[in-house]
């Protein structure tokens, strides 16, 4: 009896040991599930949670982790997890401002090389976007998600009731002219109350970023040689300077109350920018002058890049095959792309997904305006440029250089020769 | 080492004589002491006891040193360190490239970074030493007790320096609005309401003012903020100094009928100098490394011609935007040194003469 019981307790124990095995088998199985951790910043995540289900009916075995950050709190923490070799995600976006930093040997992928071979993908995405992406040694460090064409918003109300007509302004001449007729003084105080743009500063913004030759980047050609002095950058410098010195403009800082406040009150009559501030505008910042608003084109066709985001793989990734799964389906399916417009109104990189009917549909808060399309033709007109790791630095310099101008009534040849040497200096390192 | 051990030694008295090196236990004696250790004995076990006593003070302070180490002191190696390389964090640690002085080399050649020592040395100044001009006589008078609800005053005072400065210099940027600022309202109506435009014609100043716009102006908006969020702060260090002052003095001083003035002038301020001296020294530290304010304040640029460019602000944009982190480290230790610079006449100015009227 006792031996008896002794073998069931052991065959007992036998099939516990089976059960355990079996267990750990289903298990294994179960594990070869993937996760890869997804870093973005407001609004992309709203993009990656409308885009998981989707993604997770193609690839069921991969599991997406969401990490979402505030705007400079996502790339810095980028930058720290890429400079201590741990810590970055799977797959990453990137803003296009960010991009030239980020696009530095080491830290992410190239995208050109075998497994990915981005460079199959190069003819699907507006072509100035493509180039942003791509380093001046051939490296393609991320895939183009979304893209910021620029355009000129102007108030309708604000417009008429100064008796004008904005098809008049087809020349950054003319815009000035335009801004003499329009800038004046509404409440008898003697000063004027309605100007023509928040801040002249954006005027040679949008000019030294406009109609960039074929092969140049914003700041350096394609050797690395700083381009300021350019008459590209004399004109922008020189238009807002005349903006200025006229008192056409509000002298308000972009991003900041008072910068709201005016497209509230609609204290300024043009806002040059992204066409995405539209959204922004729409959203928060005045959301009751819906209807008010309508976008053109820039004075002189001039198309820029304003704004754009991308998706990159570090090059600490572990899931790197799975992450470019990620990325592909994120930035080259059209049907990806239109959810995400959809979604956040980010503007499509992909030229396929330009040609829905979306796009032909009015916008309310435009007055009706078909202005998608006008955005879209807009988008394949940018030329493309190089991105430059010194480009930030240009950037702050160039801005530094204008502000001078402008504030302090500095030359402006004098300004620009002095930041290409400040340039010249810190990039030669 | 030495001291620690001493006392140590002294305390286990016959008994480590006895335990001699290997840590023996002792021969039981009929002395206090000898009782003592048989108690330790029994508690500890006769080998532990000695080790113990003498390690576990290292112990408890341990958990101080050890993080230190991790973060204070190997970051600081790693900064110096890395100012004698050219690294652009974004490749990974394997980047870093050696070169010598060259970083150091730069700076002293850099525009941008003299003119941000001399915004913050002009900014400590500006905005430092109004705290202090504010504080002294602030403190005395709530010390004096003629105020009544003195409490309610001296922590109203503190409010600001508890309160983020993200928050307060947001605030204050919506304060130096040009268009809708508050500042520039309560200025406009000063001019055209209040008869004072001649004041204004006087000065030169221009309506509506550009606050955080203008360079002129960029340096006063900031000092500003500074000097709101600290002299409470400074007010709180001189009313706990004021009271180390004893009161036989001041009863004296009426007594040879000397006024509110005279006490202030001829007590108050000598017998204050040495928290004078310390709170000195805590704004120089401060204002040589302010970075919120003008942050916030320029919008994270500087500003205009870069008037509001402090040196740990242009710091952080070459490190962290710029990825110039070698640039960034030598310039760390160049701040460094000028404010062991800026302390030490500090100390030799002001410092020495306190203490040395204190100690004597």
């Amino acid at each position: 009896m006792a031996i008896l019981r002794r073998s069931r307790g052991l065959r007992n124990l036998g099939t516990g040991i089976l059960s355990v095995v079996l267990v750990l088998a289903l298990g294994a199985g179960a594990s070869a599930k993937t996760t890869i951790t997804v870093g973005v910043f407001p609004d992309l995540d709203s993009v990656i949670k409308a885009v998981i289900p989707e993604f997770n009916k193609a690839y069921p075995d991969i599991e997406i982790k969401l990490q979402a950050l505030g705007y400079a709190d996502h790339h810095n923490a980028l930058l720290t997890a890429l400079a201590t070799g741990s810590g970055a995600p799977d797959v990453v976006a990137v803003e296009i401002g960010y991009l030239g930093r980020f696009a530095v040997q080491g830290g992410l992928t190239d995208l050109s090389k075998p497994p990915f071979s981005g460079g199959q993908y190069r003819d699907l995405f507006v072509p100035y976007a493509w180039g942003q992406a791509t380093t001046a040694d051939g490296r393609i460090v991320a895939m183009p998600a979304d893209i910021g064409p620029g355009t000129m918003f102007y108030r309708r109300d604000v417009v008429q009731a100064a008796g004008l007509d904005i098809n008049t302004v087809n020349t950054w001449d003319e815009l000035v002219a335009f801004g003499r007729k329009v800038t004046r003084d509404t409440n008898g105080d003697g000063k004027p109350d309605v100007f023509l743009i928040a801040a002249a500063s954006t005027i040679a913004d949008a000019m030294y970023r406009g109609n960039i030759p074929e092969g140049e980047g914003v700041y350096f050609d394609a050797r690395g040689r700083t381009v300021v002095e350019s008459p590209r950058f004399v004109k922008a410098f020189t238009v807002a300077q005349q903006v200025r010195r006229a008192g056409l403009d509000a002298r308000i800082g972009s991003w900041s109350n008072e910068w709201y406040e005016a497209f509230k009150r609609g204290t300024v009559a043009v806002e040059l920018s992204g066409a995405w501030l539209a959204g922004h505008l729409q959203n928060w910042m005045a959301p009751d002058t819906a209807g008010k608003w309508g976008a053109r084109d820039l004075p002189e066709n001039m198309y820029v890049s304003w704004g754009g985001s991308f998706y990159a793989i570090p090059e600490q990734s572990k899931n790197k095959a799975d992450a470019w799964k990620l990325v592909q389906f994120l930035t080259t399916r059209r049907d990806i792309q239109l959810l995400a417009f959809r979604t956040t109104n980010a503007f499509p990189a992909l030229r396929a997904a330009l040609d829905d009917p979306t796009f032909d549909e009015p916008v309310p808060f435009l007055g009706g305006q078909k202005a998608r399309r006008m955005w879209a033709e807009a988008a394949s007109k940018v030329h493309a440029s190089v991105i430059h790791p010194g480009d930030p630095v240009a950037q702050e310099i160039v801005t530094s250089a204008l502000t001078q101008v402008l504030e302090e009534g500095k030359d402006v040849k004098q300004a620009l020769a002095e930041a290409k040497q400040l340039i010249e200096r810190r990039v030669r390192r | 080492m030495k001291a620690v051990q001493g006392p140590g030694h002294k305390l286990d008295g016959p008994t480590s004589h006895g335990a001699g090196p290997a840590g023996h236990p002792a021969p039981a004696l009929s002395t206090r002491a000898a009782a003592d250790t048989a108690l330790r004995t029994r508690r500890w076990g006769v080998n532990r006891s000695r080790w113990q006593r003498r390690a576990a003070p290292y112990i408890f302070v341990s958990p101080f040193f050890i993080l230190f180490a991790i973060f204070g002191l190997y970051p600081i190696a790693f900064s110096l360190y890395l100012s004698f390389h050219n690294w652009n964090a974004v490749g990974g640690l394997g980047t870093m490239e050696w070169v010598g002085i060259e970083n150091y080399a730069f700076l002293l050649t850099d525009p941008w970074f003299w003119k941000s020592l001399w915004n913050t040395v002009v900014l400590l100044v500006v905005s430092g030493l109004p705290q202090h001009v504010i504080a002294i006589p602030l403190a005395f008078i709530l010390n004096s007790g003629l105020v009544r609800l003195r409490n309610l005053f001296s922590s109203s005072y503190f409010m600001p320096y508890i309160t983020s400065t993200v928050a307060v210099s947001m605030i204050f940027a919506t304060i130096y609005g040009t268009q809708y600022g508050a500042l520039n309202a309560a200025l406009s109506w000063l001019q055209q309401h209040a008869g004072l435009g001649w004041l204004f014609d006087l000065v030169g100043l221009e309506m509506p003012v550009n606050w955080l716009g203008r360079a002129p102006y960029i340096k006063p908006a900031i000092a500003m903020l500074v000097v709101w969020r600290w002299f409470g702060w400074n007010t709180v260090l001189y009313l706990a100094g004021l009271q180390t002052i004893p009161r036989e003095l001041y009863e004296a001083a009426m007594v040879d009928g000397a006024g509110v003035y005279q006490q202030f002038r001829w007590i108050t301020l000598p017998l204050l100098k040495p928290i004078v001296f310390f709170a000195m020294t805590l704004t120089i530290i401060g204002n040589m490394q302010l970075f919120d304010e003008p942050y916030i304040l320029t919008n994270g640029t500087g500003g205009t011609s870069e008037a509001g460019l402090t040196v740990a602000l242009y710091l952080y944009r070459t490190g962290f935007e710029w990825l110039y982190m070698g640039s960034a480290a030598a310039m760390s230790w160049a701040l460094f040194l000028v404010i062991v610079g800026l302390s030490f006449a500090n100390f030799r100015l002001i410092g020495r003469a306190g203490l040395e009227r204190r100690g004597g």
